[in-house]
């Protein structure tokens, strides 16, 4: 039972984080209608930020993970300005290959500049031993981190004039065009969110696990099935959609051989698809 | 003969009514007009006969059969074209495969040989035989909504619905589009027309229904709907500028 | 019009597949064989996969399952129950077909970013499923006893070169159901679908039924194809089977050639197999190969998305008869 418990709390933990990076996938496709199949090198991108911000320049990685946000955000502009911008308007192919195009390129170069082997970010914070469990610091601080930039998230988009611009291109972009919103810059703005949250994930990421260029793959389709299930184009479905998944990943694992959890994720999204496409917590739009 | 029969139609979206209790009868050979103010139900409507969506209430009777659930697809084998308000053409296929795929998928089921020729024929009678290789997308709004003309006919419908083929159309288009209209009607197809030019479908239409806010509020030959108070109360909104209108007009 | 100028799309696709087959057994080198044998396999799946994309518009992102499932049941068949090759071709592009059909029902309902999504799901639901399935050798997989290649020509070269006739002859298949599908009225009617789906309903065209039988199409060769590809192989596991990236290519190949079009699978499949190749035997671009491929398909998507052949036909009308 201790170890059932101990496993829901460490995949709660793990959720939140979950949560995050599908909330970066989920915000691009609310705003703009996109699937950001580049969603997994980003994220791959911020876990070598992190490490690399630690090795070679020896920051606390807590600290790095705020340069990788914002080196998260301008790459999402750049992206959002060479590659999306010029097909925002064509059928969804064309934007899912764009993006996709993006995944081959900075896994293609990445490969180069990284090689495959296993990187570690070795920084340890230890462990709390709350009662019957034992949870690592690494993953506690990770989850009240997720939940201060959600919040951060919220108040920027409701309590800033560039996130009430981003809610009304989310609505209606040709009315917000018509009341003056320069969509171009937002649009880009919320790719640029939306790849900043999919950094910082990989970066608090790279504080549990190993990793390789590679890594963000698993991550990336565990998004799309958080997305989907929380709602596409819903942020705080996607967080609670992370933590529900978190907890399945704990739970399942107890009972079944862990290779079947993939199985189970994927059945799982795809009867979503087909029974409530909007999701738990209801899609935008 | 009837070749319609509507009988207690009703269209709820949310909370909103947008049709209700619209009831009429359609005799084979007729040229329908169904006018009245933007967001009256009018395409709704079109949209419940077509089979786009169900009606929430009552009955359409197409030909004998009851076709109240039918989809859009059975809609069109069993005789029933029609236009859209804003023109779907299928871009990237030439004129000539627009207007074939109407012959090969409608009514009659043609084969791509047969269906090629009638193509060739309908062309001909909208006056876009010249433009045939041309792809949909490059043509002028007139000439799409010839070319969404030519697909319903092609189709060799009993029933054609068209929904405003005349907007956004210079006199002389008009005045083309109308010419076609009643060409079409000599081919023993019947029509409904929702239109807002006035004048255009006063003359063209034997019998006119008007729909405010979703309901059947005047039913009944042109001169009878121009001279109705609650028709021209409908569009102006306000009833004593309808009845000083009228007093003027006798006046006059 | 007449009977050959009627034909005569069909004729200069199969014809460009010939050329391509022609080389290796002029020069019968190995390395040639094998460099044409991906060739014209990306040139098959494409082709197959272009009915789905090109003709009915609906963009399959987890396409590779075909192969996969296909590969799978037939090398079990072939393997562990000593089917022949033939039969076991047959038994994956059947059970290929029959995957297709059922999954069609499904998500076809679904539009845009959402189907692409579920195929995606799809692919990597059926990966996970055989890696723990033991029937089929879970994620170790199966392999073939070597023996078997005696019964197709000698040993394992001659069987090479078997595997190789036998794709010629499944891509000048492909391409020629490419060919009939988008000439018929079926064709017209995906076509129609592609353009606007609910027009195409509103003018007759049973979208629902198209879709899958669509899709029912464009899984049957793959499934066969996978069949021959992990004979040649002599092995079978599931990272290698169900590759996403493969579908990626699959749906490059066709964007690069022309989506929409017979000839442009062709082109684009042969083009970018040809361009893989050159980068990756190239010292300077070995590493960012993967990186280039996606600055090129970059540049597709941007500039040029109706890929090598429909912008030929968009810019002289009057060779549209022949590309086609």
């Amino acid at each position: 039972m201790d170890f059932l418990f101990a496993s829901i709390v460490d995949g709660l933990l793990l959720g939140f984080v979950y949560g995050i990076a599908a909330m970066g996938l989920t915000l691009i496709w609310g705003v703009m209608n996109v699937i950001n199949l580049a969603h997994g090198p980003i994220i791959a991108l911020g876990m070598f930020g992190v490490y690399l911000i630690f090795t070679m320049l020896g920051l606390n990685p807590y600290i790095g993970i705020v340069l990788v946000a914002v080196l998260g955000l301008l790459l999402g502009m750049l992206i959002y300005y060479v590659a999306v911008h010029r097909v925002i308007n064509a059928p969804h192919l064309s934007t899912l290959l764009a993006t996709f195009s993006i995944n081959m390129i900075i896994i293609g170069l990445g490969t180069a500049v990284f090689s495959a082997s296993p990187r570690n970010v070795d920084f340890s914070l230890g462990s709390i031993t709350l009662g019957p469990i034992t949870l690592l610091g690494s993953r506690v601080v990770a989850a009240i981190a997720s939940m201060l930039i959600t919040g951060g998230l919220y108040a920027f988009l409701y309590k800033t004039r560039q996130g009430r611009y981003i809610r009304a291109v989310a609505n209606n972009r040709d009315a917000a065009e018509l009341m003056g919103v320069p969509s171009t810059q937002i649009l880009a703005l919320s790719f640029g969110l939306g790849t900043m949250l999919a950094a910082v994930a990989g970066a608090l990421i790279a504080t549990f696990f190993p990793f390789t260029i590679l890594a963000g793959g698993v991550y990336e389709l565990k998004s799309f099935v958080i997305g989907v299930l929380g709602g596409l184009g819903n942020p705080v479905g996607a967080l609670f959609g992370g933590l529900i998944l978190g907890v399945l990943e704990g739970i399942i694992p107890t009972f079944m051989p862990t290779t079947w959890v993939p199985v189970l994720e994927f059945v799982l999204f795809v009867l979503i698809l087909l029974v409530r496409p909007q999701g738990i917590f209801g899609a935008k739009k | 003969m009837m070749i319609l029969q509507v009988e207690g139609i009703g269209k709820v979206f949310g909370g909103l009514q947008a049709l209700s209790d619209v009831t009429f009868d359609l005799p084979k050979g007729q040229i329908l007009g169904l006018i009245g103010p933007n967001g009256a139900g009018k395409t709704t409507l079109f949209n419940v006969i077509n089979g786009v969506y169900p009606p929430n209430g009552g009955r359409v009777v197409f030909n004998g059969e009851d076709v109240t659930n039918s989809k859009t697809y059975h809609m069109a084998h069993r005789g029933l074209a029609r236009t859209h308000q804003i023109v779907r053409p299928l871009n990237e296929l030439s004129v000539r495969e627009n207007v074939v795929v109407g012959a090969c998928f409608g009514r009659e089921g043609h084969g791509l040989g047969p269906a090629g020729e009638i193509a060739d024929e309908v062309l001909e009678f909208v006056g876009l035989a010249a433009r045939s290789d041309q792809l949909a997308e490059s043509l002028n709004v007139g000439q799409k909504k010839r070319l969404e003309m030519a697909r319903a006919l092609a189709a060799r419908p009993h029933l054609l619905l068209l929904d405003e083929v005349l907007a956004g159309l210079n006199p002389s288009e008009i005045s083309g589009m109308v010419e076609i209209v009643h060409k079409i009607r000599d081919r023993d197809v019947t029509i409904i027309m929702i239109e807002h030019v006035m004048r255009a479908v006063m003359n063209v239409s034997d019998r006119m229904i008007v729909l405010d806010y979703g309901q059947q509020i005047a039913e009944g030959t042109p001169e009878e709907i121009a001279n109705d108070p609650k028709v021209i109360e409908a569009y102006l909104g306000d009833p004593k500028l309808a009845e000083r209108l009228m007093r003027d007009s006798d006046e006059a | 019009m007449n009977g050959i100028r009627k034909y005569l799309g069909l004729i200069l696709a199969l014809f460009v597949v010939l050329a391509m087959a022609a080389w290796p057994m002029i020069d019968g080198k190995d390395i040639t064989r094998e460099v044409v044998f991906t060739m014209l396999l990306s040139v098959a799946l494409a082709s197959s996969l272009n009915i789905l994309l090109g003709y009915t518009g609906y963009v399959s992102f987890g396409h590779v399952v075909f192969f996969g499932l296909g590969g799978y049941v037939g090398f079990y068949l072939m393997a562990v129950q000593d089917w022949s090759l033939w039969s076991a071709m047959l038994a994956g592009g059947l059970a290929s077909a029959v995957l297709a059909f059922l999954l069609g029902k499904a998500i076809l309902r679904l539009r845009g970013g959402y189907f692409a999504l579920a195929t995606i799901g799809i692919n990597e639901a059926v990966r996970a499923f055989i890696n723990n399935f033991d029937l089929f050798g879970g994620p170790v997989g199966m392999s073939l006893n070597f023996q078997v290649y005696q019964n197709y020509g000698g040993g394992a070269r001659e069987a090479l070169w078997m595997s190789f006739y036998v794709l010629i002859a499944l891509t000048l298949l492909t391409v020629t159901l490419s060919y009939f599908v988008r000439s018929s009225k079926f064709g017209l009617g995906l076509l129609a679908i592609r353009e606007d789906e609910d027009a195409a309903e509103v003018m007759g065209v049973i979208a629902p039924n198209a879709k899958t039988w669509a899709y029912v199409l464009s899984a049957v060769f793959p499934g066969i194809l996978g069949v021959l590809f992990f004979f040649k192989n002599g092995n079978i596991e599931p990272a290698p089977a169900f590759r996403l990236h493969l579908s990626i290519e699959m749906i490059v190949m066709v964007m690069l050639g022309g989506q929409g079009t017979v000839l442009g699978p062709i082109l684009g499949g042969a083009g970018y197999q040809r361009l893989r190749g050159f980068l990756l035997t190239n010292p300077l671009f070995k590493n960012i190969q993967l990186a280039v491929a996606g600055v090129l398909l970059l540049v597709i998507v941007l500039f040029v998305p109706a890929g090598v052949v429909g912008w030929v036909r968009q810019r002289f009308p009057k060779l549209r008869r022949v590309l086609q």
